[in-house]
């Protein structure tokens, strides 16, 4: 993976307690990527030359889904000769998780956590937190408040819709029934703001598109995903794309049906030479080296990190063989919409699929927004209901 | 597996001529020696498994012992782990004593703490521990309930068991979804939906001032308490004797279906313990982190204990450490974490195999070993 990011193969090792500020480090990362960074973690992180750093995926690493992301994030700072990692795959979101950590602090001497999965966070993170403050653990996920959370812990996400909405565009293009189908693991916020964004995205260009829904009902249900993807085609779907943690199965099943798919996670594009259109993809090689980074430095380590397209968080897999010239060229303009900021997704009027305005004419919401990640609605042209 | 020599006889059988004289061994010095040297069988197999993925095997397994036992540390994470597989193993041994193969564990969990979960936000300002000992009985009741739904279709519609408590586990996964997605809902838990919390004033806390908590104390008095049920009282006679010949039970004037009934829900109330002390101690709320896999994990202890209640103890302390060492084994040398099903499977197919052992070891003949006193009453 390469990353958007790139530092210096070796970081400028700290000659007294020196600090970055804020500011420097806004600077320092793409001005805006960082929301907010309140409350300092732990900077007493450098042992003996080597930044330690442990990764923990609820999947397998080579699942092409969001363990590989994680996975292909931690291969980045491997890479560099001044860092230590070590990883752990396939650990539950039970006690296991906190065993593992503590694992990794205890007999590997690791000093900063990645626990990767959502439901690590609360109780697991929050409840080893307290019990180990000269360890820090940055939870992926953005749950982190200043308010409520320990100042060794700390969050990092990205806006992941913004990539999803490209995607949305090139299906709506290449799609020529207009109807799209989405397999999705259950319906929570995150999951129902990629659906909403796809739709949006395809209806820029194609106002009749549709997007079939079917929650498969877990992270990973490969038979579930199989059957729905199946029944999709045979409905007449022509462009498949999935939310779930091993796009694995969707876009083989898209493949081997004939149709298009668009991936999610990683680049899926290996899966499908045929039918790949492009997918929305982590970075998070750039996020994992800017934290490395941060870390040799000793600097102060943000306590929340997201952001979109823009910050290099999320980026778009290239575009398919198949991919039309008029499509590429929308979803180009739109990327380069995003890419300057100030354009929103979600900017009304928008109904829901049972005819309500959710989001009513001149209201827009920023990217940013908290009232986005309690989404519970689909965009009208949403087959399926939460 | 209802072989009958798993099973103690001697009392039963007085009057019958005994192979224990003759160069037969006592039958808990057999099932020891032949335990042992299957598990050194499956170790050199691991051996061989290590050695073709190429590593030192002896590297490998001095991880395994680091990651297991080889320290304080080690070996609290080898007991958490070991806490939920001691109760969901007496989930399968304890019907498999009356001849029943009951794999419906992790529905039991799962149920035991969705019961625990709801119980505790009724219980929310109530002391501590008159809230736990709610929580923990009500998912002893819930998981009882679900293994004696097993147990009652078995005996009185003659529905298999292992098929029925296979299929109540992925209903009792739905359920905890529907309720959970629905009405159950924190609307606080967005991106993980959960029940609402117990509240941290009445969680168990942990044994000592180690990091284990109270679920492994209650996993070794339920071993305990059961083996006691099975080998002293009269109802584990009744058990063995059903598990036996069921007809032949019936005739001596056993209640064979309420044998099997009380059988289905003592070992059901045990995995849903295990699932209460999951939410009680561990999560603090219901969520689908509680079909994590001890329900079936627990089919593997019970199986390796040979469904003898006490013996699950060290084999779920055995599996734990496996589990313990399997991310160690992933970060020092690289091996998959696929490695710990690998061992796990080949000790579990060893022991299988072992089985056929029983009864043909013999000592040999030079050793005086004979005797006619009266046996012991056990």
């Amino acid at each position: 993976m390469k990353s958007k990011i790139t530092w210096d193969s070796t970081p400028n090792l700290p000659t007294g307690s020196s600090r970055i500020s804020r500011r420097e480090l806004v600077k320092k990362i793409g001005a805006g990527s960082i929301l907010a960074a309140s409350g300092t973690l732990s900077a007493d992180l450098l042992a003996a030359g080597k930044v330690n750093m442990g990764f923990i995926y609820v999947g397998s690493r080579d699942d092409f889904g969001y363990n590989q992301a994680h996975f292909e994030g931690k291969s980045g700072v491997t890479s560099l000769s001044w860092v230590k990692a070590v990883d752990e795959e396939l650990v539950p979101e039970s006690i296991e998780v906190e065993k593992t950590m503590e694992s990794m602090i205890h007999l590997d001497g690791t000093k900063v956590l990645f626990p990767t999965s959502f439901g690590y966070f609360d109780p697991h993170i929050l409840k080893l937190a307290p019990k180990y403050p000269d360890v820090t653990f940055l939870h992926c996920g953005g749950l982190w408040d200043s308010a409520k959370h320990p100042k060794n812990v700390g969050s990092y996400f990205g806006y992941i819709d913004e990539a999803v909405y490209l995607s949305g565009i090139v299906a709506g293009h290449m799609s020529k029934t207009g109807k799209l189908g989405y397999i999705a693991a259950i319906p929570i916020p995150q999951v129902l703001r990629n659906i909403n964004a796809f739709t949006l995205g395809a209806q820029t260009v194609n106002s009749n598109a549709t997007t079939n829904v079917v929650f498969t009902g877990g992270w990973a249900k490969p038979v579930q995903e199989a059957e729905s993807a199946n029944s999709m085609v045979d409905q007449g779907v022509d462009v498949l794309t999935c939310h779930v943690d091993s796009p694995k199965v969707v876009i083989e099943t898209a493949e081997k049906r004939g149709v298009y798919s668009c991936g999610y996670h990683t680049n899926n594009a290996p899966l499908a030479p045929k039918g790949f259109l492009t997918g929305a993809e982590w970075n998070w090689s750039s996020v994992y080296q800017m934290y490395a980074k941060l870390i040799a430095e000793e600097a102060a380590i943000p306590n929340l990190v997201r952001g979109g397209l823009k910050e290099g968080i999320v980026k778009s897999s290239p575009y398919g063989s198949s991919v039309s010239a008029a499509a590429k060229a929308n979803a180009d303009a739109a990327r380069a919409k995003l890419m300057a900021g100030g354009f929103s997704i979600f900017s009304g009027e928008i109904k829901d699929n049972k005819g309500n305005v959710v989001i009513p004419s001149g209201k827009s919401y920023a990217q940013t927004d908290i009232w986005l990640e309690s989404m519970d609605w689909l965009v009208a042209g949403v087959i399926g209901s939460t | 597996m209802t072989d009958q020599r798993k099973f103690n006889y001697r009392t039963l059988s007085s009057d019958e001529p005994d192979n224990l004289f003759g160069g037969a061994m006592p039958k808990a010095l057999e099932a020891v020696l032949i335990t042992a040297g299957a598990l050194l069988i499956s170790v050199l197999l691991v051996a061989v498994f290590f050695l073709s993925a190429g590593h030192q095997p002896v590297e490998v397994f001095h991880t395994i012992y680091r990651g297991a036992f080889g320290s304080w540390f080690s070996w609290q994470n080898t007991l958490v782990r070991a806490a939920p597989l001691l109760l969901t193993a007496l989930c399968t041994a304890i019907p498999a004593r009356a001849g029943l193969i009951v794999i419906g564990g992790e529905g039991a969990v799962v149920l035991g703490g969705l019961c625990a979960a709801v119980t505790g936000f009724q219980f929310l300002g109530a002391p501590p521990l008159l809230a736990m000992t709610a929580m923990l009985v009500s998912g002893c009741i819930a998981g009882g309930l679900w293994i004696g739904l097993s147990g009652f279709l078995r005996h009185y519609r003659g529905v298999n068991e292992t098929i029925s408590s296979l299929l109540l586990n992925y209903i009792a996964i739905a359920v905890l979804s529907f309720l959970v997605f629905g009405i159950l809902r924190d609307p606080a838990t967005l991106n993980k939906p959960s029940t609402h919390s117990i509240g941290a004033g009445n969680m168990l806390g942990t044994l000592g001032e180690s990091s284990v908590h109270w679920g492994f104390g209650f996993g070794i008095l339920f071993c305990v308490l059961l083996w006691f049920l099975c080998k002293r009282m009269t109802f584990g006679y009744e058990l063995a004797l059903v598990g036996g010949n069921p007809r032949a039970a019936r005739l001596a004037g056993i209640p064979v279906g309420r044998v099997i009934l009380v059988s289905c829900l003592l070992g059901g109330a045990a995995a849903g313990l295990a699932g209460a002390i999951e939410v009680v101690a561990v999560h603090g709320r219901a969520n689908a982190s509680l079909a994590a896999g001890y329900g079936y994990a627990g089919i593997l202890v019970a199986f390796l204990a040979r469904h003898n209640p006490l013996a699950i103890v060290p084999f779920a302390i055995l599996l734990g450490g496996i589990q313990a060492s399997g991310g160690l084994l992933q970060r020092a040398h690289d091996l998959p974490d696929a490695t710990v099903a690998v061992i796990q499977g080949l000790i579990f197919l060893v022991i299988l195999a072992s089985e056929m052992m029983y009864g043909k070891l013999r000592f040999p003949r030079l050793m005086p070993f004979r005797s006619n006193t009266t046996l012991k009453a056990t």
